[in-house]
């Protein structure tokens, strides 16, 4: 009796690694083909695609950069990015602050309002976003609201608020008021006790923020591909692009680069601060 | 006194940017979705009727209208029941199981949540791919080398949608599964070990304590995978298939792109925008009221 449970339980544990390593596998082998295949020739696709790349084929890479012009993407997504998120913790912050320590009137509705917020989704707003946008242009006769790169961070820190003012919000009220109410005490006025004093505190909630919106922002593409056109595009968008190129061309090589461009970032990134990110996550508990 | 009024000023000092730029580009879209989609609108021209609910009207005889919702509620209900299956039981075997490289899994499975939609599909498109080269078609044609034809996933009508509801859950399923590990592992070991004196195997263990324990987790986070699930699945065939082939990919948030860009009707796309919006908000709230459960004593 005990000898077939102990079978029972070892056939259970195979079957686990079984299922887990599959898992794994269709996460490893599609990803380490797109690093592969961005080394390879062109005329190696037409081969057998498991095979290993001949060499080390870097014009693949050149290519993408100057000929689909993803270097001058590169650089619209790292402006975009780091703009977006500057506007959006210097808005958010104050904000966060005041309604999570602050009595004041209007409050709740404002609370509410944010809240509301979350769950609004820039896909179905989009279209009005990009209308209104174009509104603004053709009333003032100028061509300025519409493919530019600071107006697309503004929209990324805009849609991003909610989220923030939640996750920042909720931290904040989790910190103790002696610190705050010292400073006060000492002659410290509210913005001094605000920047010198809370905002330090807060540095755990803010990296999570940096980190989530990093990859919302770097990794977005419906707002940059209605807002922004021609040169102004930013890789995702840029991306989709080659690939629908590609397609015709069978330029693969150069679109395997692409591909490895965009995802190379964020993955640097994961594997920096994975354990933040995997337990940052449950801080906020949501997703867009 | 003094002190009030400064008080006062920081406090709308603080909150006004943050205010304005969310109405500005949140609030303010969103109610104009509902209202353009009041409007017979063509667009470029400057011709704005209001036609009242008319645009619903004709959303509901519009049969890619049809189809594409059709398409949508297939998707979000074969990627939550597979997506959440899985994930549950991956995340309780990590938890409760000792299992060698437990990390190294964790940090596996959470990849595709990292990687942008676009970069998703271009994989997929390689996966998918219909030629020998494609990783898919490649392994298949090893165990049936001679009489194989290559599968058309994206480009045959039956088979398209099931293999964006397969990039779908490949995306997804990291992504909860470490959400759950968290909460499962706040599951207080004693009783586990009280159940397993009692005789409790594990199945038991997993149905008795383990699901009811995350039950309200699993709750929030339903909630939120359906509403994801309508987001992600638009923005993947979007740059998969562009709901192709001839719609039979198309999901609704899809089409309201293709009423506004390519047929420049503004008010009939907001429509579908006003009935999705709605429709998702009654779907959660319907999924919300069903699983509830008296919550547990300890």
């Amino acid at each position: 009796m005990k000898k077939k449970f102990d079978n029972v339980d070892r056939l259970y544990k195979v079957f686990i690694y079984v299922a887990l390593i599959t898992l794994a596998i269709s996460i490893i082998v599609p990803v380490a083909w797109v690093f592969m295949a961005s080394i390879k020739e062109n005329k190696e696709f037409y081969s057998n695609p498991w095979a290993l790349p001949a060499g080390f084929y870097f014009q693949n890479f050149i290519n993408a950069f100057e000929k689909a012009s993803m270097g001058s993407y590169f650089f619209n997504s790292v402006i975009s990015t780091a703009l977006a998120l500057i506007i959006l913790l210097v808005v958010s912050l104050p904000a966060s602050y005041v309604l999570a320590r602050y009595k004041f009137k209007g409050k709740r509705i404002l609370n509410t309002l944010f809240m509301a917020g979350l769950f609004i989704n820039v896909n179905y707003i989009v279209v009005p976003i990009f209308l209104m946008l174009m509104g603004w242009d053709d009333t003032l006769n100028i061509s300025f609201f519409l493919d530019n790169i600071v107006v697309l961070a503004v929209v990324y820190a805009s849609t991003a608020i909610p989220f923030t003012v939640y996750l920042l919000s909720s931290y904040f009220q989790t910190l103790p008021k002696a610190y705050e109410e010292a400073a006060l005490i000492d002659g410290c006025g509210y913005f001094k006790t605000m920047i010198k004093v809370m905002i330090p505190m807060a540095k755990p909630s803010i990296v999570t923020v940096i980190l989530f919106n990093f990859l919302a922002f770097w990794n977005e593409y419906i707002i940059a591909l209605t807002l922004m056109s021609g040169s102004n595009r930013t890789l995702p968008v840029g991306l989709l692009a080659l690939m629908q190129a590609s397609r015709g061309k069978a330029e693969y090589g150069m679109m395997y680069a692409g591909l490895v461009i965009v995802m190379l970032p964020t993955l640097i990134l994961y594997i920096m601060v994975q354990k933040k990110l995997t337990q940052g996550m449950t801080l906020g508990g949501l997703k867009d | 006194m003094n002190k009030t009024k400064e008080k006062r000023r920081f406090i709308w000092i603080c909150l006004a940017p943050a205010t304005i730029l969310f109405t500005v580009f949140m609030i303010i879209p969103t109610i104009n979705v509902f209202w353009m989609s009041t409007l017979k609108w063509g667009g470029l021209s400057a011709n704005k009727t209001f036609v009242g609910f008319n645009n619903f009207i004709t959303a509901f005889q519009d049969m890619n209208f049809i189809h594409a919702l059709q398409n949508t509620i297939l998707i979000i209900a074969v990627v939550t029941v597979i997506t959440m299956a899985l994930a549950i039981i991956f995340a309780s075997i990590l938890v409760r199981e000792k299992i060698k490289g437990q990390n190294f899994f964790r940090i596996i499975f959470y990849i595709p949540n990292i990687l942008s939609v676009v970069v998703i599909s271009s994989i997929f498109g390689a996966i998918y791919d219909s030629s020998n080269n494609g990783l898919l078609n490649s392994m298949i044609s090893l165990f049936k080398p001679e009489t194989w034809e290559t599968i058309q996933f994206l480009g045959n009508q039956d088979i398209v949608l099931y293999a964006v509801i397969g990039a779908l859950v490949w995306q997804a399923i990291g992504y909860y599964m470490v959400m759950y590990m968290a909460s499962m592992s706040s599951i207080p070991e004693h009783l586990y070990e009280s159940a397993s004196l009692d005789g409790a195997g594990k199945f038991r263990q997993f149905f008795s304590i383990t699901l009811p324990m995350i039950w309200d987790n699993i709750r929030t986070t339903l909630t939120f995978f359906v509403i994801s699930t309508i987001n992600i699945s638009f923005l993947l065939v979007n740059a998969l298939t562009s709901g192709g082939p001839d719609g039979a990919s198309q999901t609704v948030l899809g089409y309201i792109y293709k009423q506004a860009y390519n047929n420049a009707s503004y008010g009939y796309g907001m429509a579908i925008a006003a009935i999705v919006f709605i429709f998702s908000f009654v779907l959660s709230f319907i999924l919300n009221k069903s699983t509830e459960r008296d919550p547990i004593e300890l």
